[in-house]
């Protein structure tokens, strides 16, 4: 095979990375953009989301697509409602103190890790996908009667990996269009911009607070219900995740969800790529160091705006 | 009427405000005047909930605000005016109103009335909130208040570094809501633009009362302003 098919197979296997990525990172996005709240446990909510769909999925017999599509709902409805609890019975607590909050989701961190592996676990253990058909991608090439298409072997995806991208797709444009066109997302941005402000317009801002804080941790869950038949769940897997949101939502620029979502396909796709062609340690490094290339050069990331 | 009943105000442990009390009545504009750090502020922002008062009450039309969660002060009918304007940036000139309006959930007749008190704002309706000039920004942090349709008007140096033909403006609208029977209460510095519209005059010296005149008895006597504004 060439070289042009293995960029095609590296480039979808990075646009799932990429899209699992971008919705993870903007729920990271859209708590620090908001609340101003680093939130370290954000992996940790991701890895729960992909647990509780294999419990889901495990307890509802028949068809596969059933659970998984049971996981789909409830795994971001549980983890989102988790995420509340933590918000009004720790942050809000701690009157969310940039440096306090950080230490405070250390600890959660490490918290929901641990009950994780008292109760689920240290196995890896998979969902089934709920349709996973082989898809043979052609190529083209240059034959004696001009242009051609072919199927290289191995040259492949799935069905699956493909509805993983339109969903999640379709989840940045609802969450775009809950920003920009909703009622909510109007009081959210209006608390982002100004905190006392809203306060002294009538914004309930606590309750706005625990209403992102649980979105946000609800996206994670989400990306994970998502990946989880491609991944398994495992009580570590959270780490990754974490880490790539950071990487992505630096380069992006703090808090700015366009940002999040361009910095999401460009370290996705650049992570599949070069995981394919050398290693996966090397695309984080290489993500890693444009980070540090960003932060000098560009601190308020690709799309941030510079504070006044 | 809005009322400060003796209220002790401060950040964390330094006490700002010291059992301090005010009162403006409907269509009255109270000015508080005091040197820079004397508490003008501190004062909105603990009428505003903003500050958690030490002890002391604050009463809006009988009812007790100062009990209220922050966000429900300004359902209750108080509209903030803030220094420095603190529109919300990123949000279109339309949208600052739009929160306004959510705030006490008002007609929608109220937000033609206010665009019609700022017509530039109404050529200006889709525009960022931080693009405007700095006149625009006030007269929209002014439009934002009054969205509320609020009983009391807070404004804190509405008028700092606007050109005279902004300053008249913003001056005429607060005339206007005065005769619509607003309580209003003003923080100025610049004293000869106080007179002008004020009817009645509070000094405030290290948090704590001073006198409170009438703007007349002030505008005959000049010399009561270098005591509590005088370098």
């Amino acid at each position: 095979m060439e070289l042009g098919p293995y960029i095609l197979l590296a480039s979808l296997e990075g646009a799932v990375t990429a899209a699992v990525l971008a919705l993870t990172a903007v729920g990271l996005s859209l708590v620090f953009g908001v609340m101003r709240v680093v939130n370290i446990a954000h992996g940790e909510f991701f890895m729960l989301g992909a647990v509780i769909a294999w419990y889901v999925a495990n307890a509802l017999s028949g068809h596969p697509a059933i659970g998984f599509f049971a996981a789909l709902l409830i795994a971001p409805l549980l983890v989102g409602a988790l995420a509340v609890a933590a918000d009004m019975t720790i942050l809000k607590r701690l009157d969310y103190d940039p440096e306090r909050t950080i230490v405070a989701t250390i600890g959660l961190l490490y918290i929901l890790q641990q009950l994780t592996l008292m109760t689920y676990g240290p196995e890896a253990r998979p969902v089934e996908a709920p349709f996973n058909t082989r898809i043979a991608l052609p190529w083209v090439e240059w034959g004696e009667s001009g242009l051609s298409f072919y199927y290289p072997w191995g040259l492949s995806t799935t069905s699956y990996k493909l509805a993983v991208i339109a969903a999640a797709a379709f989840v940045l444009l609802g969450v775009w269009a809950m920003m920009a066109r909703t009622k909510l997302g109007l009081v959210m941005r209006a608390t982002q911009a100004d905190r006392d402000m809203a306060l002294a317009f009538g914004i309930p801002v606590e309750r706005v607070y625990a209403m992102v804080f649980g979105i946000g941790a609800g996206l994670a869950a989400l990306a994970a219900v998502l990946i989880v038949p491609i991944q398994q769940a495992h009580y570590l897997m959270g780490a990754d995740p974490l880490l790539l949101s950071f990487i992505v939502v630096i380069i992006g620029g703090l808090g700015s969800l366009p940002g999040t979502v361009v910095a999401a396909i460009l370290i996705g796709l650049s992570d599949g790529i070069i995981s394919v062609f050398f290693s996966p340690t090397l695309a984080k490094i290489l993500a890693t160091l444009l980070v540090g290339l960003v932060l000098v050069f560009r601190p308020q990331g690709l799309f941030g705006a510079r504070a006044a | 009427m809005l009322e400060l009943r003796e209220i002790d105000a401060g950040y964390g442990r330094a006490q700002v405000l010291r059992s301090l009390s005010l009162s403006v009545a409907p269509g009255e504009i109270l000015c508080l005047l005091g040197r820079n750090g004397a508490g003008k502020t501190t004062t909105m922002k603990a009428i505003m909930g903003l500050l958690p008062l030490m002890s002391g009450t604050v009463w809006l039309d009988g009812q007790q605000v100062n009990s209220l969660p922050a966000h429900d002060v300004p359902r209750a009918g108080i509209g903030y005016v803030p220094q420095g304007r603190r529109l919300f940036s990123g949000l279109s000139v339309s949208q600052n109103l739009e929160i306004g309006m959510m705030t006490r959930g008002s007609d929608r007749t109220v937000r033609e009335e206010v665009l019609d008190l700022f017509p530039r704002l109404r050529e200006r309706l889709d525009q960022p909130a931080q693009t405007l000039s700095g006149g625009e920004q006030q007269m929209l942090a002014t439009a934002r208040a009054l969205c509320l349709r609020p009983k009391a008007l807070l404004l804190d140096e509405p008028t700092e570094g606007l050109q005279p033909s902004m300053i008249e403006a913003i001056r005429q609208v607060i005339v206007r809501m005065r005769a619509a029977g607003v309580a209003i209460l003003l923080v100025e510095q610049r004293v000869d633009a106080v007179l002008s519209v004020a009817d009645r005059v509070a000094f405030i010296e290290n948090g704590q009362n001073g006198e409170t005149m009438s703007a007349e008895a002030l505008r005959a006597d000049h010399s009561i302003v270098d005591r509590y504004m005088g370098v």
